[in-house]
């Protein structure tokens, strides 16, 4: 199990913000962080792979403390062997795509993990190729399976699904949960993205200016867990009325009233909408 | 009229060894003192930017009165490289390389500096969680991303030498085989009024440069980049 209590001032273009974090969760779970942009999350990531050090707090894995700064510990990054997908990938461009995989995985590479590597994510075919000539489904791809080629007990993945479109998020999260499976590793994926946090996460943080607000299972926190009368989807808000909302669902368009003022709607936003139960569809997913 | 065996080769090509001699050192000092300019958090950065840019708006003589002095063997400084480790820099080949070197600092640590710092931060991250060592980061990831950068440092300076006068002047004297470098050579044929063999001179070294920044300009960062994988 990682503990982890986090404390520090933020100075960013913001302004100043107080980071207050205390998680845990245990070996092989899947996580997210869920929160705004400016909200933290991202620095709760540099401070657990150790990037960037705490104000005050601790970290300890199992019986190994990561930092303390009562003790004054702070266990250097490349130790606490953590695999971090960047967001924007860090793939180094003078390697091909193998050859950055060989580098992490460390002076004596694991060439038979590489492979397999390559190959669950189907990148065999372009594995002596320079990061330059992959497109973003395939960079992204290649930049998650490098931060598994150092077999990380601990995956942190910082907005991993940023401009891809709907096709390749969903290739890209079949792939990540696939692999999840079959290593075992942890994971804490940030995210402001609900429905890929509910896709994937069994546990999600909320965080918002610097704290925790809400923590539990996704369907719970942001309340999509089924009543007997009516089931909640995640809807896509596209419209606002003078009265309410026009928003998208599995692919069909509502209508729904707001009881108070839309503007903390945002366009293009996820919301939680009750549906009765017998007219919600359920929509094969199509491949 | 002047016969190319008559012609005295000695001064073009002590120029070339003190140009490939003082840019192949000088490369080896400004990685790390790019590498620190560019990482480190200390206060002294502003105070060493400026004194690694002095060459720049100096004017050479000033340089070389300073060099004189300090190397001299009848100052402290001088005196003590002479019996302690037997270098005797003033009126010598080793005291024009350590010079031009001084000299030749700006135009390789600049380049360096601004290729180490055109390198996304996470290149030296990532390397750094995958637990790799500093030296690891630097010669696999840092350096061979940063070629066009070298290059530049690498022909600034060497070109920057080939035409090194005022430095080479004041320290250096005119010492034929040891430090009679063309510019300096130029300038006594002119004086000697030895027009042929001063065109000679000139002409090469215009040749010599026109040639590497052309090559440059054209195709050199292509070429690079097939090096050293």
């Amino acid at each position: 199990m990682i503990k982890a209590r986090l404390h520090k001032i933020l100075k960013g273009s913001h302004g100043v913000l107080p980071l207050d974090v205390d998680i845990q969760f245990e070996q092989g779970s899947f996580n997210a962080l869920f929160g705004p942009s400016g909200a933290g999350k991202t620095s709760t990531l540099r401070m657990l792979s150790g990037l960037l050090s705490p104000d005050s707090g601790k970290i300890t894995n199992h019986n190994e403390v990561w930092f303390d700064s009562e003790k004054s510990v702070n266990l250097s990054a490349g130790k606490r062997n953590i695999g971090y997908l960047f967001q924007d990938l860090a793939l180094f461009p003078n390697m091909s795509i193998r050859q950055n995989l060989q580098y992490a995985s460390g002076k004596n590479p694991n060439n038979a993990l590489i492979a397999e590597l390559l190959r669950l994510t189907e990148l065999e075919s372009l594995a002596d190729q320079k990061p330059d000539v992959l497109s973003g489904g395939q960079a992204k791809r290649a930049a998650l399976v490098r931060a598994l080629a150092q077999e990380p007990q601990l995956l942190l993945l910082d907005e991993p699904f940023t401009a891809l479109d709907q096709k390749l998020r969903l290739e890209f999260q079949d792939h990540l949960l696939q692999l999840h499976s079959r290593f075992g590793f942890s994971v804490i994926l940030v995210s402001h993205d609900l429905p890929e946090v509910c896709k994937l996460a069994a546990h999600v943080w909320v965080l918002d200016n610097g704290s925790i607000i809400k923590s539990g299972a996704p369907t719970v926190v942001f309340g999509l867990d089924r009543s007997d009368k009516q089931v909640t989807v995640l809807a896509q808000v596209i419209a606002k009325t003078a009265t309410g909302l026009i928003v998208s669902a599995n692919g069909q368009q509502f209508e729904i009233k707001t009881d108070h003022t839309n503007d903390k709607y945002a366009l293009g936003s996820w919301v939680p909408v009750g549906l009765p139960t017998d007219s919600a569809i359920l929509l094969e997913s199509k491949k | 009229m002047l016969s190319l065996n008559s012609v005295n080769w000695d001064p073009l090509l002590l120029t070339l060894k003190l140009a490939i001699l003082t840019t192949i050192l000088l490369l080896l000092v400004a990685i790390p003192v790019g590498y620190w300019l560019a990482y480190s958090k200390t206060k002294l950065k502003p105070f060493v930017t400026v004194l690694i840019s002095m060459p720049l708006v100096l004017p050479p003589t000033v340089l070389g009165f300073y060099f004189l002095i300090a190397f001299s063997p009848n100052n402290a400084f001088g005196a003590w490289l002479d019996s302690v480790l037997g270098l005797r820099l003033v009126f010598s080949f080793s005291g024009l390389v350590i010079a031009s070197m001084l000299y030749g600092l700006p135009f390789m640590v600049h380049p360096v500096l601004a290729g180490f710092k055109s390198l996304p931060p996470q290149y030296k991250e990532a390397s750094k969680l995958m637990g790799r060592s500093r030296l690891d980061t630097l010669r696999q990831v840092l350096l061979p991303n940063m070629k066009p950068a070298l290059l530049s440092g690498l022909v600034l300076t060497f070109a920057h030498t080939l035409g090194e006068f005022g430095v080479v002047l004041m320290i250096g004297g005119a010492i034929p085989e040891k430090t009679r470098v063309a510019s300096i050579a130029i300038y006594e044929e002119v004086e000697k009024l030895n027009f042929g063999q001063a065109h000679l001179y000139s002409l090469v070294l215009f040749l010599i440069s026109f040639v590497i920044l052309f090559w440059v300009y054209t195709r050199g960062a292509k070429n690079w980049g097939r090096f050293g994988k």
